[in-house]
């Protein structure tokens, strides 16, 4: 008995929180994907009858005539929808592969440092990750300005006459999702790299190859799981990214956060939004579920 | 073991460069005389003086802090225990949901995270506000401490487990004795991530919040977008030195944990031997 009521114990360490994150992750899905089916009207805030089961069958068939394509009809014929997809996925690739290009010599050079200093950098790097990202998106606006330090800095340098315009660009976009997120490129690379069997690359060049193409051909793809991983974290969270685009881009940036954000905030449309949220969804449904492989075959391998 | 290239030291050097010089900018113009952040004129602390006179401020400082030792507190148990299901119980029905639910919040978009929760405690006829942001905290934190945790115990040799199972202790006697003190230090920066996580947080906030919560954060952006002045400076300042001597500390304690544990081990097993 004693026995049966321990196991049972232990099933509650998977049972609580399968439970929590089914009501609180998954079921909310549900409903965000119910509301982007009904009409603007019916739907308003700040009530809903989403779980109306009082009408009986009859009730649920007559609530299933309601449900409508006409949200997703309306971003489709909206080009600034489609427009802001697009540019979202656009922005989120180059900024990926601009992190990609920083921190993996970060991540490299970090690897290669003696064993002593290791445990101090892997800290330096995490450290910004603690902070908030409110505050280090905030930080480049003082840096990016017209009138800011970088263009300070650069004409007291005399290497400009004007003012470089960065803040409210594209650029100043990408400045910002590579700051915030490369520790999310560099830590995945810098663990694939410090786990890999050196005699491996010095083999390669005992065996005539340059370090170049050791780097290459044995360096590089050893370290590709890193890459993948380290690439999704910055590219999925970087599509659906608010914060960046809203305080660095200018206003004609379109992203789809944004557009989600102000969809809802200022225009209160709760069922457009949902469906733009569906659509978003659905577009990094891909990624999400490789990553969540990649994840899971590293537990695997941990074990 | 090829030496530590002049190219490597570069590359560190510049991308630390990169990754600290916005915020020591920031910090250095929080001391800043003039109105203006970008141009110095003479040291000054009075925008830290400033803070404390605002009444608003104060009240979302204290907002964001309850919510987030509350969040992170739940968030660690749940976050531990998702850990340990997955670690330990290799097959159980729905699994594969399972792992995938815990590691899809840690790359879901926040904005989706957030309207998701905001429609469901409407659905559910929950009053919007301080609970509504706690509990969507814990629920995207938990899943950053799962993840701390459960590489610790892949880490973790299940033998000593197995021992004090076969000497009769029950799983949760097991876990007490045994697991919790090894885990603890990854326990403990689970917690750590967690507290930082929804101290952070803008997004989620805004979107689960109702009238009467607001955060730090939710305070900072509604001013951020009027314009950069010294006195934001100065709150960053301050969160960014709360954090970084939380993480400095915590660091210390867990590498001296480490450590102690180490040697501990390689006495017994010396008295073993």
């Amino acid at each position: 008995m004693a026995k049966l009521a321990s196991a049972f114990v232990s099933r509650l360490v998977i049972i609580i929180p399968y439970a929590w994150l089914l009501f609180f992750f998954l079921i909310p899905f549900f409903i965000v994907f119910r509301i982007s089916l009904s009409q603007t009207a019916v739907a308003m805030p700040p009530y809903m009858p989403v779980f109306d089961l009082a009408g009986g069958l009859s009730g649920i068939a007559q609530k299933l005539r309601e449900f409508s394509l006409d949200n997703y009809v309306w971003l489709t014929e909206d080009a600034l929808y489609f427009n802001a997809y697009v540019s979202s996925v656009v922005i989120a690739a180059i900024s990926t592969f601009l992190t990609l290009l920083i921190g993996y010599p970060i991540a490299y050079g970090m690897a290669k440092a003696p064993r002593s200093l290791r445990p101090t950098l892997l800290m330096m790097v995490i450290l910004p990750f603690w902070t908030s990202f409110l505050i280090r998106v905030y930080a480049w606006i003082a840096i990016l300005k017209p009138e800011g330090l970088l263009n300070q800095f650069l004409s007291t340098l005399g290497l400009i006459d004007q003012p470089l315009i960065i803040l409210n660009t594209n650029w100043a976009i990408y400045i910002g999702i590579v700051y915030s997120y490369l520790p999310f490129m560099v830590l995945p690379i810098y663990s694939a790299l410090e786990k890999m069997d050196l005699s491996l690359t010095e083999a390669a060049q005992d065996l005539g190859c340059t370090p170049a193409a050791a780097f290459w051909r044995v360096t590089f793809p050893l370290s590709l799981p890193g890459v993948v991983a380290g690439c999704l974290l910055v590219f999925i969270p970087a599509v659906g990214e608010f914060v960046i685009p809203d305080l660095l881009g200018g206003s004609e940036t379109l992203m789809i956060g944004k557009t989600l954000w102000s969809e809802f905030n200022s225009n209160r449309d709760w069922p457009v939004s949902s469906a733009v949220a569906i659509i978003l969804l659905m577009i990094l449904v891909i990624p999400i579920v490789y990553f969540q492989n990649i994840q899971a075959k590293a537990d695997g391998e941990g074990r | 073991m090829e030496k530590w290239s002049r190219f490597n030291i570069a590359s560190v050097v510049l991308g630390f460069g990169f990754l600290y010089l916005p915020i020591v900018l920031l910090v250095i113009f929080s001391f800043n005389e003039s109105k203006l952040v970008t141009v110095w004129a003479g040291f000054s602390t009075k925008w830290y003086g400033q803070l404390w006179q605002n009444q608003s401020l104060l009240d979302a400082a204290w907002v964001t802090i309850r919510v987030a030792l509350l969040s992170a507190t739940c968030a660690t148990v749940l976050g531990t225990m998702a850990a340990l299901a997955l670690v330990r119980y290799t097959r159980f029905r729905g699994r594969v949901l399972f792992s995938g639910m815990v590691y899809a919040p840690l790359v879901m978009p926040e904005v989706i995270t957030g309207l998701s929760l905001l429609l469901l405690f409407v659905a559910i006829g929950f009053d919007r506000g301080f609970w509504t942001i706690t509990l969507a905290h814990i629920t995207f934190t938990m899943c950053f401490v799962a993840v701390v945790v459960q590489s610790r115990l892949l880490s973790f040799d299940q033998s000593i487990e197995e021992a004090a199972l076969d000497l009769g202790a029950t799983p949760v006697r097991t876990f007490f004795a045994i697991t919790l003190p090894v885990i603890a230090p990854a326990v403990f920066s689970g917690w750590i991530l967690a507290f930082t996580l929804s101290l952070d947080d803008l997004v989620i906030a805004s979107f689960t919040t109702g009238p009467g919560a607001t955060t730090l954060p939710m305070k900072i952006y509604s001013q951020v977008r009027l314009g950069v002045t010294p006195e934001i400076n100065a709150i960053c300042t301050i969160l960014i030195g709360v954090v970084a001597l939380g993480v400095i500390v915590a660091s210390i304690v867990t590498r001296r944990r480490e450590a102690q544990r180490e040697k501990d081990e390689r006495a017994a097993f010396a008295a073993i031997g």
